[in-house]
């Protein structure tokens, strides 16, 4: 099975919706088990590991993430927060056919909300895919914040 | 003139041993009070020596509300200068950090400053003759603040002339910052990178007060900690699986109450202190091969021993930093108003030590410390329901009374129950002697 240009670029969409629509077992389920996000701390940054990152955590602390936001004690997502994607069409920047693996990049403005406040990032996320059993999956997905070095109020959702 | 400036007596009554009055935290005078009057007679952080490695390299922070800026001069040694312009008043630097050769040179006029802060040249400088120039102030050049210490790489800055001595003011509390450098084969600490940066919107005091709040972590961090212990759980993974490492941080901030009250807390004068006396929650983490050999070439057995098998959770150092020595880092929590913080946290490598520790330290920092932390979630929740919630007029007075004994004596080091409230108190103690030291008496003056 091949993978054209268009279903890269659509899985890309798919992937924000979940995000903002909260259907987060759907999204969890698009990851390769080794995957990890990570968001850098500093622009252009290179390592992932032994300099600090906003995030870079692998399938066990996204999960955790994402079930913390629905816990009974979850005093911050009491109420929650919301939010929204609005992202520029795709660039598919490597497809490796053979190896079934594809790099997308993706220029996008994310919205988070809670209560009175509500605030802005411009994002360009580069996702890492995989064609595993017929499916497109997520082995890696890089998100930077264009002001990555300001100060932030909480950022609780996933951008 | 509002309710407490030049009132010593108003200042002392805010804090009555077990109690604080709520304005400590949302009254604006207060926080102006505190910059002028705390934040200027107290020893306070401004960077590490190795954010300024090279001559002429720079870092542009604050010391409470003040803009400075921490230079290599020539000589090879930190000076810590007012961020300001003594022609009109403009930042001489606006970025974090750089290189700024032999001298600074202020972008709007030209003058130029040696990197001590003494005037270098002013452009068509005849202009000043027979103006009596040199007797200004401004014909000194960049003012440098009053004292500067750099403390095994640590540089910390008292911004008033005179006052208490470095030694005197922190005492036997350098011995955390001590053993987190000697954590260091070569004994001593790198930055590893920029600090997160997280702004809260509440009082600077809530955050420090937190570094020493033991009956939290199990309740606030339910939701994050809880959930890691129970996911885990779920998986179902053979006896004696050794946790991974993202686990061996969350998991011990669900230790139950009796392990923190067993752990300790140490107060020292001048409202220093720190938790995690005999264990804490970074006791258990996983043994890093090759390093213990290291540090046993370095120190011999009996020292190494002594350094590692101290785990001292965290450290305050009064007013507004605190430092996790075993895993090296360091949080300012920089007030901007009475509700508005800025949070800043460095981690550090240990010269010669292996990697492995920064990426442990690095991964502690985005898993609790971040604005995208599920556990910094947590915690500024609280802070800032605290904030709001004390607007309410049903009550005045905010409670600091566990394990609160009548008459305490703060000027003597004590090791207590790790849950008792008493650095809280401690920290309230140096407040009023800090804020009230130079203090004039205006009803004194008037008699
Ligand atoms: S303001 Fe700096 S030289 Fe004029
Ligand atoms: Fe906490």
């Amino acid at each position: 099975m091949s993978v054209s240009k268009d279903q890269l670029i659509d899985f890309i969409y798919e992937e924000v919706r979940m995000l903002d629509e909260g259907r987060y077992d759907e999204w969890l389920a698009l990851w390769l088990k080794d995957g990890h996000y990570w968001m850098p701390l500093d622009y252009n940054q290179t390592d992932p590991l032994n300099v600090t990152s906003l995030m870079y955590e692998d399938l066990f602390m996204l999960k955790l993430r994402v079930e913390r936001l629905n816990g009974a004690r979850t005093f911050s997502q009491k109420p929650k927060s919301r939010c929204h994607h609005v992202i520029q069409r795709p660039f598919v920047d490597e497809m490796d056919e053979a190896a079934g693996t594809f790099v997308t990049k993706t220029f996008m403005h994310y919205v988070e909300t809670r209560l009175d406040e509500q605030f802005l990032l411009a994002l360009t996320a580069r996702h890492e895919l995989a064609l595993v059993d017929g499916k497109l999956r997520i082995a890696n997905k890089r998100v930077d914040i264009l002001n990555c070095d300001a100060a932030f109020r909480n950022i609780q959702l996933l951008p | 003139m509002g309710r407490y400036a030049d009132n010593p007596a108003a200042i002392k009554a805010l804090f009555r041993g077990n109690e604080v009055h709520r304005d400590v935290y949302i009254d604006q005078e207060i926080y102006k009070l505190e910059m002028k009057h705390l934040f200027a007679n107290a020893w306070v952080f401004v960077g590490h020596e190795s954010q300024t490695p090279n001559k002429g390299d720079y870092f542009s922070t604050q010391v409470g509300d003040q803009p400075v800026i921490q230079v290599r001069h020539s000589d090879g040694e930190v000076h810590v200068l007012h961020n300001r312009c003594p022609h009109k008043g403009t930042k001489i630097v606006i970025d974090r950090a750089g290189n700024t050769g032999k001298f600074f040179r202020c972008p709007y006029h030209a003058w130029s400053f040696k990197t001590d802060g003494c005037l270098l040249a002013i452009p068509l400088k005849k202009g000043y003759e027979n103006t009596g120039f040199e007797k200004s102030d401004s014909g000194n050049g960049m003012k440098a603040v009053g004292e500067v210490r750099n403390y095994r790489g640590f540089i910390f800055c008292r911004l008033a002339e005179t006052g208490i001595s470095f030694e005197d003011y922190f005492g036997g509390s350098l011995s955390s910052i001590d053993n987190m450098v000697e954590r260091s084969p070569a004994g001593r600490l790198e930055v590893a990178g920029p600090p997160l940066r997280y702004m809260h919107h509440c009082n600077w005091k809530m955050l420090v007060e937190n570094q020493t709040d033991t009956c939290h972590p199990m309740v606030a961090h339910e939701s994050s900690a809880g959930t890691a212990v129970k996911l885990w759980e779920e998986l179902d993974m053979p006896e004696g699986t050794p946790l991974p490492p993202a686990m061996e941080i969350i998991a011990p901030f669900m230790s139950p109450y009796e392990f923190f009250e067993n752990m300790g807390i140490r107060t020292w004068p001048n409202g220093h202190g720190h938790t995690g006396v005999h264990h804490s929650i970074h006791s258990n983490y996983s043994a890093i091969q090759g390093y213990m050999e290291k540090m046993v070439e370095a120190y011999g057995e009996e020292k190494a021993k002594a350094i590692l098998n101290e785990n001292r959770h965290n450290t305050v150092y009064f007013p507004n930093i605190m430092i996790k020595g075993p895993i090296q880092q360091l949080r300012v929590f920089i007030p901007l108003a009475a509700d508005k913080t800025l949070v800043e946290s460095y981690i550090y490598r240990l010269v010669d030590g292996p990697e492995q520790l920064t990426a442990r330290t690095a991964m502690y920092n985005r898993m609790i410390n971040a604005p995208t932390s599920i556990v910094g979630h947590d915690d500024l929740e609280m802070y800032e329901r605290a904030q709001e919630g004390l607007q309410s007029d049903g009550m005045e007075w905010v409670n600091i009374q566990r394990l609160y004994e009548e008459d305490e004596d703060f000027s003597q080091e004590k090791v207590e129950n790790g849950t008792t409230e008493r650095q809280m108190r401690n920290q309230f103690d140096a407040w009023v002697k800090f804020m009230t030291a130079d203090m004039n008496d205006v009803r004194e003056a008037a008699e």
